[in-house]
């Protein structure tokens, strides 16, 4: 594991210099290029196929890439394997949800808070003394901070298998709060999402950024305009796995390069306004 | 325990926190998912520092203050704190509308509203420069409040703290406060639901309040060790008196939800002793009976009807009076242990002994059915100008047509007209700015119920129906429209009905489908649909409402049958101003409202053409056109 230091608000979080993926002969990404700051949103978007999901399993660590670095907290982390990052403060969310369909929601969240765990498989097979006190602190944060905040309470028990998708997309978000990170990876968190839905899973990523308790970094790749457009500190364009430009969303809406390539039309904005 | 004049809600609760003390559980929250006791000290303290933290705010005998907000401790103490400082409590539905909220806290001159969060806040930032007597919005919640920073903005904490300062000063203010009182003053403004016109506040004293709770403690008395479920609105009376009036008065443990999906869930873990609640809450248990029985097993299913067929029987006989043989008694044990039992524990009605529903008709179907499952279900007549009840039936003495007998202290009377006349200490003082209602409702210490009913020969109040509701038929008959209307809703396929026929030559209904357990039968059929409207013109569905018809037609006059009828496009909706907040059918307004369907249906017409445009609680509008077709009842 890399030894980190402390990165302050609007401090670089994490570092994309130069990313080179590929696939036999298909260039997923060339040469990307991204910054993002402790405490900021930072939206990816692009059209299908741009190379955004491969961007974010690059960044946590699904994907090794060819060429270039990834540096988390100034530190080069291009050959640590997902769960040693996930121990960086690194959580993610997928575009199609990868939930334990037969544990409960809880179960669920409580697996994300797994690397907190000190107890070994010996003293965690028998509930008692340290190990029973570990597990009461660890489901008091789950009660309190995760199932409180996303409201799902009234849930709590129920296999994740048998509810609608929009529940199934925030207990997601749940599980991957449990690992209390730094940096949030969001892949499509509102995608298949009814209109009330979204309100409300956009509303818990303000909250999770914004809220004292969480300040969490965000790394959002979502394809609804209105939401990325409202949310977001700056906005990163990819198309054919090459960046277009990252900037304010206010930037990004008026560049006409990013019209032609990307949004096509000007009102294409307000998908959900 | 006597109620003197003297006596106010401050002054009990003084005395039964200082007998409680420590000792003793008044309130319990589910929250985290646990249950988290709540002490009679800890309950007095809390409410101590929020009265002299009002005080510090600025408040004076006889301020309003308005309270709105999910049901949990910190409303209940918001309110104690409000009378304590001998200021007057207000409480708001919490899902008002804006316009509601603005009407009321402008109208009752409101001074500090207490909100739970973020949604209650927001409400009431909006109306706050239109209500120029209001000084302070207070809220516990702090989820979302992170950017709210106007300055008439307080914390609970905050206003506890300022408690806690004041106190220091004045040691001895809070129980000089509430040795001041008197149980004449006004205690609670309460906004009456109102099915014609805008909400009319009543006043509501300390005695009124006290003597209510005390009358209906001595018909059916609850123990200290008894636990009560809060979930039902506060602004809602029957709340009121089961939380404030006989809670206080006899110290059981109230039990706070942890959310309003949680609710039922919550019943059943707790077990109350006593519970009371509007009818839809009765036929909402009904529906989801139903519903699960059409999806059991052969087996399962098999059982239940042996069980219920003894259930009906042997309530039928109690009902008569009739004794029960040994062997009826012997099955009803068996039904007991192989379905009742847990029927009961799944709704939350297992240590049930007296659950009482009132605040508007239920029908005789659903009655019967709690009582074969050995539910004592009673039913109660009242309404908040008695500070909750007047009338309720007594154990042993159930008829299902009837609400009971008169409370002690309570008199009732039918005058010439056939209105329902009451007096009793708990008659409440008279509307708030509005002395023309107050005369035409209190003449010489009579309330005007504007409610028609009669005596029956066992000395029952028999309620019709509102004096304007009720209908005169073709053969001249005076009829009720609830009577039909509660009979359909205990087809578990119907969420709402509206039946129509003063004066006409037949009777006609309007229907509103429940869309979970319709959708889900419709799914079981393979038939497509996107949305309630959709679903709700489906030939298929009219087939199956039209079923349920006749079912509830049966055994009625001719002249009281429903000829023809027609599946409404969209819910019945309080948002809309179509249903009360407790959910009674607003008729004038939707006779207006829904003119043409009214129109098509007495007509040779067999579609009506709507066009019409919904709004979202949101502010978003679209558009509906849609027909619908209006369906004939063939006689058989």
């Amino acid at each position: 594991m890399v030894a980190v230091s402390e990165i302050k608000e609007g401090d670089v979080l994490l570092e994309l210099e130069d990313i080179h993926m590929y696939f036999g002969k298909v260039n997923a990404l060339s040469g990307v290029s991204l910054k993002i700051r402790k405490g900021e949103i930072h939206s990816v978007i692009g059209p299908n196929g741009a190379g955004k999901t491969v961007m974010m399993n690059c960044v946590n660590g699904l994907y090794h890439p060819q060429k270039g670095d990834i540096r988390y907290k100034g530190e080069r982390v291009n050959h640590v394997s997902p769960h040693d990052r996930a121990k960086l403060g690194m959580a993610r969310t997928f575009q199609k949800v990868e939930v334990f369909g037969g544990l409960t929601v809880l179960d669920n969240i409580r697996l994300g808070r797994h690397i907190h765990y000190k107890s070994g498989i010996l003293s965690g097979s028998v509930y008692f003394g340290k190990t029973k006190k570990e597990e009461i602190e660890h489901r008091t944060f789950i009660e309190d901070e995760i199932i409180d905040l996303l409201e799902i309470e009234h849930i709590r028990n129920k296999p994740v298998g048998m509810l609608p998708y929009g529940m199934q997309k925030r207990v997601e978000l749940g599980r991957a709060l449990a690992l209390e990170p730094e940096l949030l990876i969001l892949d499509e968190p509102l995608a298949g999402l009814n209109l009330e839905e979204v309100e409300e899973m956009a509303r818990f990523i303000l909250d999770v950024n914004e809220e004292k308790r969480w300040q969490v970094t965000c790394l959002l790749v979502e394809h609804d305009m209105g939401v990325v457009m409202d949310l977001s500190d700056r906005v990163f364009v990819l198309n054919f796995g090459n960046m277009i430009m990252d900037g304010t969303p206010q930037e990004v809406q008026s560049s006409q390069e990013v019209i032609k390539a990307y949004l096509g039309e000007e009102d294409l904005y307000a998908t959900r306004a | 325990m006597e109620i003197t004049k003297e006596l106010t809600i401050p002054k009990l609760f003084f005395q039964q926190a200082q007998a409680f003390g420590d000792d003793r559980i008044a309130m319990r929250e589910k929250e985290f998912g646990i249950w988290c006791p709540i002490t009679w000290k800890q309950y007095f303290e809390e409410v101590k520092y929020i009265t002299l933290g009002l005080v510090s705010l600025g408040l004076e005998e006889g301020d309003k203050v308005a309270m709105i907000g999910d049901n949990r401790p910190e409303g209940l103490w918001a309110e104690m704190a409000a009378l304590c400082a001998r200021g007057v409590g207000v409480w708001l539905f919490q899902e008002s509308l804006i316009d509601e909220v603005r009407y009321i806290i402008d109208h009752s001159d409101t001074k500090f509203l207490f909100g739970e969060g973020q949604e209650e806040v927001d409400k009431a930032l909006s109306i706050f420069h239109e209500c120029p007597k209001l000084k302070k919005i207070i809220w516990d919640d702090p989820k979302g409040m992170r950017n709210y920073d106007e300055d008439f903005l307080i914390s609970l904490k905050e206003v506890q703290q300022l408690g806690r300062e004041l106190d220091l000063k004045q040691p001895q203010l809070f129980e000089d406060l509430i040795a001041k009182g008197h149980g004449e003053e006004v205690a609670l403004l309460f906004y009456t639901s109102g099915t014609t016109s805008l909400p009319k506040g009543a006043l509501l004293s300390h005695n009124n309040m006290l003597t209510m709770g005390r009358s209906l403690m001595t018909v059916d008395p609850c123990l200290a060790t008894d636990d009560y479920v809060s979930y039902l609105p506060f602004a809602w009376i029957g709340e009121q008196m089961m939380s404030i009036s006989c809670g206080l008065q006899i110290g059981y443990t109230i039990n706070f939800p942890e959310g309003t999906e949680t609710a039922q869930e919550n019943i059943r873990e707790i077990g109350p002793h006593v519970m009371f609640a509007p009818p839809r809450m009765y036929e909402q248990m009904t529906r989801s009976v139903q519903v699960k029985y059409l999806d059991a097993t052969w087996l399962k299913r098999k059982f239940y009807e042996f069980a219920s067929a003894v259930g009906y029987r042997v309530a039928d006989l109690k009902f008569s009076k009739t004794p029960v043989p040994w062997y009826w008694s012997l099955l009803s044990g068996l039904a007991h242990i192989t379905v009742h039992k847990k029927l009961k524990d799944h709704l939350g009605l297992s240590r049930v002994r007296n659950a009482y529903t009132g605040g508007a008709a239920m029908g005789p179907d659903h009655f019967r059915f709690f009582h074969a499952m050995g539910v004592n279900l009673k039913q109660i007549y009242g309404q908040t100008e008695v500070a909750g009840i007047s009338v309720v039936h007594r154990s042993g003495e159930i008829k299902f047509d009837t609400v009971g007998k008169a409370i002690p202290g309570t008199e009732i009377q039918i005058t010439s007209e056939g209105e329902i006349i009451t007096k009793s200490p708990s008659v409440f003082l008279g509307y708030f700015k509005n002395p023309e209602a107050t005369a035409k409702a209190l003449i010489d210490g009579w309330l005007h119920s504007d409610d028609r009913g009669f005596i029956d020969d066992d000395g029952h109040l028999v309620v019709f129906d509102r004096t304007k509701d009720v209908f005169t038929l073709r053969d001249g008959k005076p009829f009720s429209p609830q009577y039909l209307e509660t009979r359909l809703k205990f087809s578990p396929y119907i969420k709402d009905a509206w039946v129509i026929g003063n004066e006409r030559d037949y009777i006609t209904a309007v229907m509103c489908i429940d869309y979970a357990v319709v959708g889900k039968w419709a799914d079981e059929k393979k038939i497509n649909y996107t949305s309630y409207h959709e679903l709700s013109q489906q030939s298929a569905i009219y087939d199956l409402v039209e079923a349920q018809i006749r079912q509830a037609n049966k055994d009625l006059p001719e002249a009281a049958r429903i000829a023809k009828f027609t599946n409404l496009y969209k819910e019945l909706d309080a948002d809309d101003d179509e249903l009360t907040r407790t959910r009674k059918l607003r008729r004038a307004f939707v006779e207006k409202r829904y003119e043409d369907i009214v129109k098509a249906l007495y007509s040779d017409n067999d579609i009506v053409h709507i066009d019409t445009t919904i709004k979202y609680e949101d502010g978003r509008e679209s558009k509906i056109r849609t027909d619908m077709t209006i369906r004939k009842i063939a006689r058989t």
